[in-house]
């Protein structure tokens, strides 16, 4: 009896009707790129995909990070052989510990000379005669469920104990592509996984303004970004040095309208970066009325500078939703570190919450606004992970 | 070119004491506590550590223990002392590892009193005098304290600890002072002391306390009966020769060092004179060690400024860090705090800290990088 990975794709995917083909093909290529290093081979029978491999936990691991998969399942290969069938559901359930247990079986075999119901009806009696101990069925909410699968070639048996949740979503790279503004907070780290999820490319910028915020604040997004590269292919990080602009704003703008402003800047290099490296979109960790900056006012005047769409998927979230998918993406320990990625004497006492665009049209006059934008742009660091 | 203005924090090993190290680990590898000639050669090594360590300080060589620093060290002496019910005379600027130990000594019912201390951070004898009880055990002072350098006088407290008690004891945590400020443990009447090899050129990781004689400590570490009883664990001999080597280089040349160092510090401050909205926190007088100059940079923020420095190779050291959380916990430096400061000028409090090979060069090189940067940084309206 052999034990297989068994891959099973997210819902979404038989949507898209013409386009299954290539949204299983593009699955597929992300799986393979993630088992790089291990020993793998695909098998497919008859719509289901399995993965041959001797390192099953580290595969099992790295499998459930790619999006697009519903389940990943370790399970025993059998003959097709009823007998083989019964006693391989009977090992499962008495290696599962449990007083209830229920009999899923689906038959995609049409030769199998019993249908899925009478299947489990009868392994379902043999288990209950040959359990050693006591063990009941229990159809509404069993402790144990046995899965058998009847396919042309081999049946699978495993039990709700070999299943791995997948990371569900879209396989990554099939949605166009976005640039993050990734800061080294809690927020941005979450929005880039949410757009990676729904199967759009990720790119990542980090306004970097030394000496004003440190190298260990940068290492901090490096840090993020790797962990991002895990649910995903390779990361660009570009890292902006942000230092001049931001001097600029308070030595000729308004105290007060400091925050709003460099929002602005950062929304129109991330766009330039974008159109240079022919990304579609940008993307910001914003949730409205989080902080004086993101109120409606605030968002609307940031918005104003983007060429291309700019999403936010974390616009009508709560923090502690946010805060929740960060944790459980393991991003939410190193945002939390305490390496200011702005130094807080950028930040006005009183900043202002309702701005008006024209007005900061106006007080923006004052600087030369391509001329700083363009420098920047030239003095990048470009890391990829 | 590197400029190393971080002495306090730490300091880089002389190349003989890592030699030393290093010649330990190969020839000194028994356990000092094994029955057998090895472990003979090793306890006999140790002894001769003690020697010179004691000497230093005018203490007998069984009245020093090996631990592994400061913070330990400082750990043992109070928490071995403080039994439920007892009182703690200390300073509101000690180092972090008698302050935090206190606050959990206090859930403890242990009775703590702040002593004052003036704008130049020297304590008030008066209140010391006044603040001595019948349930007094302890008074715990460090001997420099390692942010502004202020020196107190061992002499004057261990006196009046003396005619005012016969029960309570002084601490001194002479971390930045050990191997850089004369100290007689007898003629000063000290009873505990804490020292650090890290901080006078020795390795990482080693240190020890001085315990007068009778010895009335509960150890903080149980096990072996290594260290007399007072701290179990096997000993780190190649750590405790470096520690030693290290000791005697200082303490040999303790004057000489000082002498040079005092020359840096009083050019450094002549050529501060010229830079404006500064506040010079440590004087070059004789209340203040030489090895420590705190100065505050209005208009700037501290770590701000380090990084600035850094990116030319200087080093230095700030209580006022960039991360807010942190700002709003301590407020910036507690020291700085407790003498007194305004919060611009604790904000720009920035520390250098001078070893015997600082080079006139050096400040001249490091004045010039401040003006720059302060030019930068103050520009912000």
């Amino acid at each position: 009896m052999k034990q297989l990975i068994l891959v099973k794709y997210a819902p979404e995917i038989f949507l898209k009707g013409l386009n299954r083909g290539k949204f299983e093909r593009k699955l597929r290529d992300n799986i393979a790129k993630k088992l790089e290093g291990i020993k793998a081979e695909f098998i497919h029978d008859s719509g289901r995909y399995f993965i041959k491999t001797d390192e099953t936990d580290e595969s099992i691991k790295r499998i459930s990070k790619v999006f697009g998969i519903l389940e990943v399942c370790l399970v025993e290969e059998v003959e097709i052989d009823f007998n083989k069938i019964q006693e391989a559901a009977l090992d499962k359930v008495t290696a599962a510990k449990g007083s209830t247990f229920k009999i899923i079986t689906n038959r995609a075999n049409k030769n199998f000379e019993l249908n899925s119901m009478e299947v489990s009806r009868k392994v379902g009696g043999y288990v209950l005669n040959n359990y050693e101990g006591e063990i009941n069925v229990d159809v509404k909410t069993p402790e144990i469920v046995i899965n058998i699968e009847i396919r042309n070639n081999y049946a699978y048996v495993w039990s709700n104990n070999d299943i791995t949740k997948g990371s569900a979503g879209l396989p990554y790279g099939m949605n166009g592509s976005t640039m993050l503004m990734l800061s080294g907070g809690i927020d941005s780290p979450v929005a880039g996984y949410l757009m990676a999820k729904r199967g759009v490319e990720v790119n990542c910028v980090y306004y970097h303004s030394h000496p004003y915020t440190s190298e260990r604040a940068k290492e901090k997004v490096k840090d993020l970004a790797k962990i991002l590269a895990e649910y995903t292919e390779k990361i660009n990080l570009y890292i902006v040095p942000f230092t001049e602009i931001q001097m600029d704003i308070i030595d000729k703008c308004r105290e007060d309208e400091l925050t709003i402003i460099m929002r602005r800047f950062m929304m129109r290099i991330a766009c330039k970066l974008a159109d240079v490296y022919g990304i579609d979109s940008v993307c910001t960790g914003e949730s409205i009325g989080q902080v004086a900056s993101q109120t409606m006012d605030g968002l609307i005047v940031s918005d104003d500078c983007s060429d291309r769409p700019a999403f936010r998927p974390l616009i009508a979230m709560d923090k502690t939703d946010i805060m929740d998918i960060a944790r459980k993406i393991g991003t939410y320990e190193t945002s939390i570190l305490p390496y200011e990625d702005c130094c807080t004497i950028f930040v006005p006492k009183h900043p202002k919450t309702n701005p008006k665009l024209d007005k900061i049209r106006k007080e923006e006059e004052k600087l030369k606004i391509d001329e700083l934008v363009e420098k920047s742009i030239e003095n990048i660091e470009v890391v990829t992970f | 070119m590197e400029v190393y203005f971080d002495n306090s924090s730490t300091t880089k090993p002389f190349s003989e004491v890592i030699d030393e190290v290093a010649f330990g680990m190969r020839e000194f590898y028994g356990n000092p506590s094994s029955l057998h000639n090895l472990g003979l050669k090793s306890e006999k090594k140790l002894k001769e550590c003690r020697v010179i360590l004691s000497k230093a300080i005018n203490a007998s060589e069984n009245e020093i223990y090996f631990n592994s620093g400061g913070s330990e060290g400082n750990n043992s002496v109070l928490k071995g002392i403080l039994k439920s019910g007892t009182h703690l005379i200390t300073t509101p600027f000690e180092h972090s590892s008698i302050l935090n130990t206190i606050k959990k000594l206090e859930d403890n019912k242990v009775k703590v009193t702040l002593l004052n201390i003036n704008e130049d951070g020297r304590i008030d004898l008066e209140h010391l005098k006044n603040s001595i009880t019948r349930e007094t055990v302890l008074v715990s002072i460090m001997h420099v304290n390692n942010e502004i350098g202020v020196i107190q006088d061992l002499k004057a407290i261990g006196e009046i600890i003396k005619q005012n008690s016969s029960r309570t004891k002084l601490h001194v945590d002479a971390v930045q002072s050990y191997g850089k400020i004369p100290i007689d443990v007898k003629n000063m009447n000290i009873d505990f002391l804490t020292v650090s090899a890290h901080k006078f050129h020795g390795p990482k990781g080693v240190g020890f306390i001085y315990i007068r004689k009778p010895n009335t400590l509960i150890p903080l570490i149980e096990g072996g009966h290594q260290e007399f009883g007072i701290r179990a664990g096997t000993q780190n001999i190649p750590g405790i020769m470096g520690m030693s080597l290290a000791s005697k280089m200082v303490n040999d040349k303790i004057d000489k060092n000082y002498k040079k160092v005092l020359e840096i510090k009083k050019i450094f401050i002549e050529k501060l004179k010229t830079i404006e909205n500064i506040r010079i926190n440590s004087s070059a007088n004789e209340d203040f060690s030489p090895y420590i100059l705190n100065v505050s940079f209005k208009g700037v923020r501290g770590e701000v400024l380090l990084h600035f420095l850094e990116e030319s190779g200087i080093y230095v050291s700030t209580g006022s860090a960039c991360s807010s959380k942190e700002r709003e916990k301590i407020g910036g430096s507690y020291v700085l705090k407790a003498i007194g400061l305004s919060q611009d000028e604790i904000a720009g409090g920035i520390r250098f800290s001078f070893s015997d090979d600082n080079k006139e060069e050096e400040v001249e090189y490091l004045i010039d990088n401040l003006n720059k940067g302060l030019k930068f940084l103050r520009r912000k309206k």
